[in-house]
């Protein structure tokens, strides 16, 4: 016997709308993309609902149209060619491959010590630091380290393997940590 | 093998990494451990890692009680569009 759905796009909206927003903004942390995203998947969810066979609750259905949204995305950045403003830390061949690229070396910080973690300011550059990050470095780095995710929910999210997002990670780590030194802590 | 405890700077600084997710295996640790008696300079690197952790763990904090929500207005703007489309 076959059910017609049907579907009242007012009350997704209502219903729906902040949950996937609120799932969005955390794995993208830029609130346009986020409600771009979103929208996509009501258009999406719309187109398809035919395909909707009512075995998951809606809000299931309309979150897995998401998160291939939310991979769509990552794959395109992904890929992007324009990576200019990634800078390595590291040598990548000859004798000295792996050593640390001189300019890029640590300094010692100072007052490093005196600074409290609760200092809004500091907080503040940290946050301005995490989002010069490069987009694909950003988005594994604040899902793992702000979101608190698991690193097997992180690489199912974004179809990755672990090692891979270790790497991301560490160029994220190694970057921000730069940037720190240049903003804040020797500046 | 001990040629196999060696490792360079950036795989150190990977583990180190790592480990500021307490993800790090002993293995890893061991290796890193090694790495630091011929340098300071990774040394350092993840020292600031943990000041970087502890600030970022407070910010972790910060965020995870914050909802975020659509304006009402948005929310009728993406009606009105969803209409348009309606079959």
């Amino acid at each position: 016997m076959e059910t017609k759905v049907v579907l009242d796009t007012d009350k997704w909206i209502d219903n729906y709308a902040d949950y996937l927003y609120n799932y969005t903004i955390v794995r993208v942390n830029d609130s346009d993309l986020a409600k771009d995203i979103v929208q996509d998947t009501f258009f999406a969810g719309l187109k398809s609902a035919k395909n909707f066979e009512g075995k998951s609750s809606e809000r299931t259905w309309l979150v897995s149209i998401l998160k291939r949204k939310i991979i769509d995305y990552y794959r395109k950045t992904n890929s992007k060619k324009g990576q200019a403003e990634v800078r390595m830390n590291f040598y990548s061949d000859g004798d000295n491959e792996g050593d640390w690229i001189e300019e890029r070396v640590p300094k010692t910080w100072e007052n490093e010590a005196e600074k409290s973690i609760e200092n809004k300011e500091l907080n503040q550059q940290l946050a301005s630091c995490i989002a010069a990050l490069p987009e694909k470095y950003r988005l594994v780095f604040t899902m793992k380290t702000i979101q608190d995710f698991d690193t097997e929910e992180v690489c199912n999210e974004l179809e990755i393997s672990a090692s891979n997002m270790w790497v991301l990670i560490h160029r994220a780590r190694t970057q921000l940590r730069k940037c720190m030194e240049d903003n804040w802590f020797n500046s | 093998m001990f040629k196999n405890l060696k490792i360079t700077c950036d795989e150190a600084t990977t583990i180190c990494d790592k480990n500021q997710y307490g993800e790090a295996t002993f293995y890893e640790k061991l290796t890193l451990n090694i790495h630091f008696i011929k340098c300071k300079v990774c040394f350092l690197y993840t020292k600031q890692n943990n000041t970087l952790s502890k600030i970022l763990k407070y910010q972790a904090k910060d965020c995870k009680g914050k909802l975020f929500t659509l304006q009402n207005e948005e929310k009728e703007i993406l009606k009105k569009k969803l209409k348009q489309t309606d079959i």
